[in-house]
C-alpha cells in the first residue's frame, strides 16, 4: 500500500510540473500573438475617436503594457492561491466563468465519453473478433468513413436533419430562445443536448473501435489461444475468456486517453449549436484575446487530461493483480 | 501479399493520387472563377448548370469547394511534410543522443500531448497572428509529437541491436550512426506516417478555419464555405453546407485509402496485423 501511494505521489508530482509547464507555454503562444487585443476587441473606428488617455486605460485593461514574464509570475501566484484573474470579456472571475460553463459541458462530454467509449469497445471486439469477415469489414469501413469526418461537418448535418427539416429537436442554445430561466425544465435541457451529446459519442468512436480491434487480434494470435483451440475450446468462449480479459487493460488506456478528443471535439460541437459550454468559451476567449480565461480553460482541461492519464495508471492495478506486485516491488 | 495484389495496390494508390492532383489543379485553376459574383443568379438550389448550387452572392459553389480543396490539399501537403520532417528529427535525436536531451524532449511531447489538439492549434494560430501562416504554423507544429513518440521508441529497440553496438564499439560517431543506420531503418515508417498524416492535416486545417483562427473570410477555403453557411441552414438551403463537406469527406477518405497503400506496399508486414 505504501509503494502504491509512493508511485502515485510520483506521478502526482509528475503532473504538476507538466501542467506548470502547460500554463507557460499557453502564456508564452498567446503574449507572443501580433493580434492586437484592443483593435480586435473595440474596433479600429471606436480607437480613432478616442483621447490617448482613453486608449492608455484599455491598454491597461488588456494589460498590453506590462512586461510578459511580468504578467506570467503575477498570473503564476495569484493562481496558486487559487484565483485565476478575471475574465476580460465576460468581466467575471475566471474560476466563475469556467464554473458555469463546466456544469453546462460536463453532462455532454461525460455521456459522449462513456457513449463513445462502450460503443468503441463493442464494435472494435466483434470486429476483432470476426477479422476479415463481413461484420470486420463493414465496421472498419464506417470507422474509416467516420474518422475521415470532420466533427463540425458531422454536427451541421445532424442539424439539418434533425432540427430543420424533420424539426424535432431545437437548433442550438442548452434551452429554449426567450424562455425564462425559472419555467426551463430538465426536459428543456435535456432536448437541447441530446445533438451535441450525439455527435460528440459518434466522432469518439472510430479511433477507440479500431485500436480495441487491433488489440484483440493481436491477443487473439497469442500461443495460449492457439493451445485453447487444440484443447478444443470453442471460439465465443476464447474471446470471452481470454480475448476481453487480455485487452482490459489497453481498453482502460484507450478510454481514458479518449478525454483529450472528447473535450477537443466539444469545442467545435459546441460551436456549431451554440451551445454555451466550455468549448464555446475557449473560441470565444481566442477570438477576443481574452488571455486570463482562454489560460485558465487551457490548464484545466490539460489537467483533465493528466488526471484521466492518472486514473488508468493507478486502475491498472486495481484490475490487474500482477501490476499491484509488480508496482509494490518497483 | 502476391506481386499481383501489390500491383493492384499500387494501381489503386496510383488512381488515388492521380484525383487528388486532379483536384488540386482544377481549384487552382478555378480560384478565380470562384470568386465571381453575380446577383442574377444567387441562391440557386442544384441544377444541372450549378451542380453544387450558388451562394447568397451569385458564387459558384462547385468552383469555391473545388478552389477550396486545393487550398486545403495544398496546405495540407506542406503541414504533413514539415510535422513529419520536425518528428524525425526531434524523435530521433531524443533517442539516439539520450541523457538530458531524452529527458526534456519527452517532457515536451508529453506536454504538447496533454493539451486538447484543437486547443492546442487555436493557441498556436494566435501566436502566429492567425491567417495563412497561423494555420501554417498551427497544423505542422502541433502534429509532430504522438509521431515523433513512435520514432523514438522505434529507436531505442534498434539501439541494442547488435550491428549498432558493434558500429558503437567501432568508434563511429553518434551522429553517423543516426545518420547511416537510424534513418534508413525509419525510411519505410516515416513515409508511411507522411502520407497518413495528410487527412489530419486537411481535417484540423478546415476544423480551425471554422472556428475562426485560420484562413480569412475572403478564401475560398471549405472551412470558410461551411462556416458561412451555418447561418442560412434555417433557411433551407441545405446544399452550402451539404456538397462542400461532402467533397472535404471524399478527399480525407482518398488520402486515408493512399496511405493504407502506400504502407502496405512500403511495410508488407503491417498489413498482416
Amino acid at each position: 500500500m505504501k509503494h502504491r501511494l509512493a508511485f502515485a505521489g510520483k506521478k502526482l508530482l509528475r503532473m504538476a510540473l507538466l501542467l506548470l509547464g502547460v500554463s507557460f507555454a499557453a502564456f508564452v503562444l498567446m503574449a507572443a500573438s501580433p493580434l492586437d487585443p484592443l483593435r480586435t476587441n473595440v474596433g479600429q473606428a471606436a480607437l480613432g475617436t478616442m483621447s490617448s488617455e482613453q486608449i492608455a486605460r484599455l491598454e491597461d485593461y488588456w494589460g498590453v503594457n506590462t512586461p510578459p514574464l511580468e504578467r506570467y509570475g503575477n498570473w503564476l501566484s495569484a493562481a496558486l492561491h487559487g484565483d485565476f484573474g478575471t475574465s476580460l470579456l465576460y468581466r467575471q472571475p475566471v474560476t466563475t466563468v469556467i464554473g458555469q460553463r463546466l456544469v453546462a459541458s460536463l453532462g455532454l462530454m461525460v455521456f459522449a465519453w462513456l457513449l463513445a467509449g462502450a460503443l468503441g469497445f463493442l464494435l472494435g471486439c466483434v470486429a476483432g473478433a470476426f477479422r476479415d469477415k463481413l461484420p470486420d469489414k463493414l465496421i472498419r469501413g464506417w470507422c474509416l468513413l467516420l474518422s475521415s469526418t470532420p466533427s463540425f461537418w458531422l454536427a451541421i448535418l445532424l442539424l439539418l436533419v434533425f432540427a430543420v427539416w424533420l424539426g424535432w429537436l431545437p437548433i442550438g442554445l442548452s434551452v429554449p430562445i426567450g424562455a425564462d430561466a425559472a419555467s426551463v425544465t430538465l426536459m428543456d435541457r435535456l432536448r437541447h443536448a441530446v445533438l451535441p451529446a450525439l455527435t460528440l459519442s459518434i466522432t469518439g468512436v472510430p479511433s477507440i473501435a479500431l485500436h480495441t480491434r487491433a488489440k484483440l487480434i493481436e491477443v487473439l494470435e497469442q500461443d495460449y489461444v492457439l493451445f485453447a483451440r487444440a484443447r478444443g475450446e470453442s471460439y465465443h468462449s476464447i474471446v470471452l475468456r481470454h480475448g476481453l480479459r487480455n485487452i482490459a487493460l489497453p481498453a482502460l488506456t484507450l478510454q481514458f486517453a479518449s478525454v483529450s478528443e472528447i473535450l477537443g471535439g466539444s469545442v467545435l460541437v459546441e460551436q456549431v449549436f451554440s451551445y454555451p459550454g466550455l468549448g464555446q468559451a475557449a473560441v470565444a476567449a481566442g477570438v477576443g484575446g481574452d488571455l486570463p480565461l482562454l489560460l485558465g480553460i487551457t490548464v484545466l482541461t490539460a489537467a483533465l487530461v493528466f488526471g484521466g492519464n492518472l486514473a488508468a495508471d493507478l486502475l491498472y492495478g486495481v484490475i490487474d493483480p500482477r501490476i499491484r506486485r509488480g508496482a509494490a516491488k518497483a | 501479399m502476391n506481386s499481383n495484389s501489390r500491383r493492384a495496390t499500387l494501381a489503386l494508390a496510383l488512381l488515388a493520387a492521380a484525383v487528388l492532383l486532379l483536384v488540386t489543379v482544377a481549384g487552382t485553376a478555378l480560384h478565380d472563377a470562384a470568386m465571381v459574383t453575380d446577383f442574377s443568379r444567387k441562391n440557386l438550389p442544384p441544377s444541372l448548370t450549378w451542380l453544387f448550387g450558388t451562394d447568397w452572392m451569385g458564387r459558384d459553389m462547385l468552383a469555391r469547394t473545388l478552389a477550396g480543396l486545393s487550398l486545403s490539399i495544398r496546405i495540407g501537403l506542406l503541414t504533413a511534410a514539415v510535422s513529419a520532417v520536425l518528428a524525425l528529427v526531434l524523435g530521433v535525436a531524443a533517442a539516439a543522443l539520450g541523457g538530458w536531451v531524452d529527458s526534456v524532449l519527452s517532457w515536451v511531447i508529453d506536454l504538447f500531448l496533454g493539451i486538447p489538439h484543437i486547443l492546442l492549434m487555436m493557441l498556436l494560430s494566435l501566436a502566429f497572428g492567425k491567417g495563412f501562416v497561423g494555420v501554417v504554423a498551427a497544423v505542422s507544429l502541433s502534429h509532430w509529437p504522438s509521431l515523433a513518440r513512435l520514432l523514438r521508441s522505434e529507436v531505442l529497440q534498434l539501439k541494442n541491436a547488435p550491428y549498432i553496438r558493434v558500429a558503437e564499439h567501432l568508434g563511429v560517431s553518434r551522429l553517423a550512426i543516426a545518420r547511416r543506420h537510424f534513418l534508413p531503418h525509419l525510411l519505410p515508417q516515416f513515409l508511411t506516417a507522411l502520407v497518413l498524416q495528410f487527412p489530419h492535416a486537411i481535417l484540423h486545417e478546415a476544423s480551425i478555419t471554422f472556428l475562426g483562427f485560420g484562413l480569412s473570410s475572403e478564401q475560398p477555403a471549405i472551412g470558410v464555405i461551411l462556416s458561412e453557411s451555418m447561418s442560412y441552414l434555417t433557411t433551407g438551403r441545405w446544399w452550402l453546407a451539404l456538397f462542400p463537406g461532402l467533397a472535404l469527406v471524399g478527399v480525407v477518405v482518398l488520402f486515408a485509402r493512399l496511405g493504407d497503400r502506400v504502407r502496405a506496399l512500403l511495410d508488407p508486414a503491417s498489413v498482416h496485423a
